[in-house]
């Protein structure tokens, strides 16, 4: 069985350099797309990925990254939007840091791209409706 | 030329008339001209979603056996306290009231999760309530307390009876200091990090009778997805604000208290609403037909967004400080646009209303009227107008001596 999930990798300063992502593809045949990268104030590494592979592979990649240090956090489909309950007021666009929520130009609906989420929460209270949910 | 109500409502009896909505209208009176477009169009549709405050509804619930009293006694609709400084079995909810143990700001900025708004959504979804109630007993309401589950199916009324609505134009909230602040208009971040807005500008109501020359008291208009009426000027209106050639005030002015039966509403157009750090509240939509009754009730309704002018302040000093100081005036054109330009700077904007459900009321509002469902009414008195001198006054605090 295939699958497809994004996950935010945390790694300390001594694995910034090494070739994690590769052998993430190498040894386990997984197929990689970098939704963001960065590296934080604390000087850790951020990587928020888009992982696709064998189920099976997949797990053990997943073994594989937490054995080496690093911390991960699962995020496909953390936070959508409830469509019914979504007014299209507005209130969540300026608040979203990636830029997640966009306006149509013509029928001003207010447009959610879930691949730019990283989940960070925020609009989460700020959307008067509560239209926007979190899942674990 | 010149039409009555009257007249129109034959047309709308027989099918005949000819309604826009106040956003199509612009064209039409583009294309035509504004003679050629009054003699043609009847009646124009408005509308408006957005949180409205001071909203809120009265219930009957129907007196228990034995009779308890409400009325100077304590009653919850699911944990949010309900007023009853009224009758034995009336109450009201009004939709910023909180739960006593809702922990407020007191972790700023708090969520405010469940209010007297969301009350009100869920009765008119047909929700099941709880409601709890505790009185003091007298010998003809002997019962002290009570706790049952209600239903706004069982209610005598249920009433929608909001005293401020639908304001004629509003502030842009834009945040000067250094550190993000938590409004009723929406999170601000600092240094002129955003400019919030809240109008439906060309599609609002009252932009398009800017004089409240046919809305009026008695007005029959779209309420909560059901029918209601203009019940009064509403609180803070305030018509004598300085406008524009055209009629168009350039800030806050004219208001509507609504009224309508709660039960012929819907959960789509009453939602309950959380505004962080700030509180609870509901989400009204509200529709007014405009009726053509003059070739000048054209021009004003062909309205557009280029033509109206919002101040830009300062809601971390000038607005809670009540200092008049104006930052810059935009255009609701601008503001859509999705960047408007302060002190120099470019700040991305966002609304507070929700303009496709604006359009989607005053498209309601006019199957309604084209189907022969809804017929218009002759208000039976006007709003005070700019002539009246009616102003709003700020608090005049008072030392008590003791
Ligand atoms: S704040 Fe909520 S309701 Fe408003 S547009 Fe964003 S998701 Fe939709
Ligand atoms: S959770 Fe964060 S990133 Fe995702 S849409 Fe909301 S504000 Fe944007």
């Amino acid at each position: 069985m295939t699958v497809s999930k994004r996950i935010v990798l945390r790694f300390p300063r001594r694995l910034v350099e090494r070739p994690i992502v590769y052998r993430l593809v190498k040894d386990y045949d997984l197929e990689f797309n970098i939704l963001k990268a960065s590296i934080t104030p604390e000087e850790e590494g951020l990587l928020v990925l888009e992982l696709k592979g064998d189920q099976k592979e997949y797990d053990k990649g997943i073994k594989f990254l937490i054995k080496a240090g690093v911390k991960i956090q699962s995020l496909s489909q953390d936070v959508t939007r409830n469509e019914e309950r979504c007014t299209s007021c507005g209130a969540c666009i300026t608040v979203c840091p990636t830029g997640a929520f966009s306006l149509d130009p013509k029928t001003r609906e207010v447009l959610f791209d879930n691949e730019k989420c990283i989940a960070c929460g925020l609009c989460i209270p700020a959307c008067p409706p509560r239209a926007m949910e979190v899942h674990f | 030329m010149a039409r009555t109500i009257a007249e129109i409502n034959e047309k709308i009896k027989a099918g005949k008339a000819v309604v826009f909505t106040a956003e199509e209208v612009i064209a039409v009176a583009r294309e035509k001209g504004v003679k050629k477009a009054a003699q043609e169009v009847d009646v124009v549709t408005t509308g408006t979603f957005g949180i409205m405050c001071s909203s809120g509804a009265y219930f009957n619930i129907g007196h228990s056996t034995p009779r308890l009293k409400l009325g100077g006694g304590r009653a919850y609709l699911n944990d949010v306290p309900a007023y009853t400084g009224l009758g034995a079995a009336d109450l009201f909810m009004g939709a910023n009231a909180l739960p006593d143990d809702d922990p407020r700001n007191r972790i700023h900025p708090g969520e405010f999760n469940y209010g007297g708004g969301h009350v009100i959504e869920e009765l008119v979804a047909g929700k099941d309530v709880r409601l709890a109630a505790t009185a003091y007993g007298t010998d003809c309401y002997p019962r002290k307390r009570l706790e049952t589950l209600i239903n706004i199916k069982d209610l005598n009324e249920a009433v929608l009876f909001n005293v401020r609505n639908a304001y004629q134009n509003y502030n842009v909230a834009v945040n000067l200091s250094d550190k993000t602040i938590y409004t009723y208009m929406g999170v601000l971040k600092p240094h002129l990090g955003n400019a919030n807005y809240s109008s439906a500008g060309q599609l609002s109501p009252l932009f398009n009778d800017p004089y409240y020359r046919t809305i009026g008291i008695g007005t029959k208009i779209f309420l909560g997805g059901g029918i209601g009426f203009v019940a009064w000027q509403g609180t803070q209106h305030n018509p004598g604000v300085p406008r524009t050639e055209k009629g168009i005030p350039k800030e806050g002015a004219g208001t509507l208290a609504v009224i309508g039966d709660l039960k012929q509403m819907s959960p789509r157009w009453l939602m309950g609403s959380s505004v962080l750090g700030y509180g609870c509240s509901l989400t009204v939509g509200v529709g007014v037909p405009i009726p053509i009754l003059s070739e000048e009730m054209l021009e004003y309704t062909a309205v557009t967004d280029a033509d109206i002018y919002a101040p830009v302040i300062d809601y971390s000093d000038a607005f809670p400080n009540n200092k008049p100081d104006i930052l810059a005036e935009v255009t609701y054109a601008e503001l859509k646009s999705g960047r408007i330009k302060v002190k120099g700077k470019d700040v991305p904007t966002a609304s507070r209303s929700s303009y496709p459900r604006a359009v989607e009321i005053a498209t309601t509002l006019k199957e309604w009227i084209r189907t022969g469902k809804f017929l218009l009414t002759e208000s039976v008195q006007p709003l005070p107008g700019a002539e009246s001198g009616a102003v709003i006054k700020p608090l005049n605090e008072r030392p008590i001596e003791y």
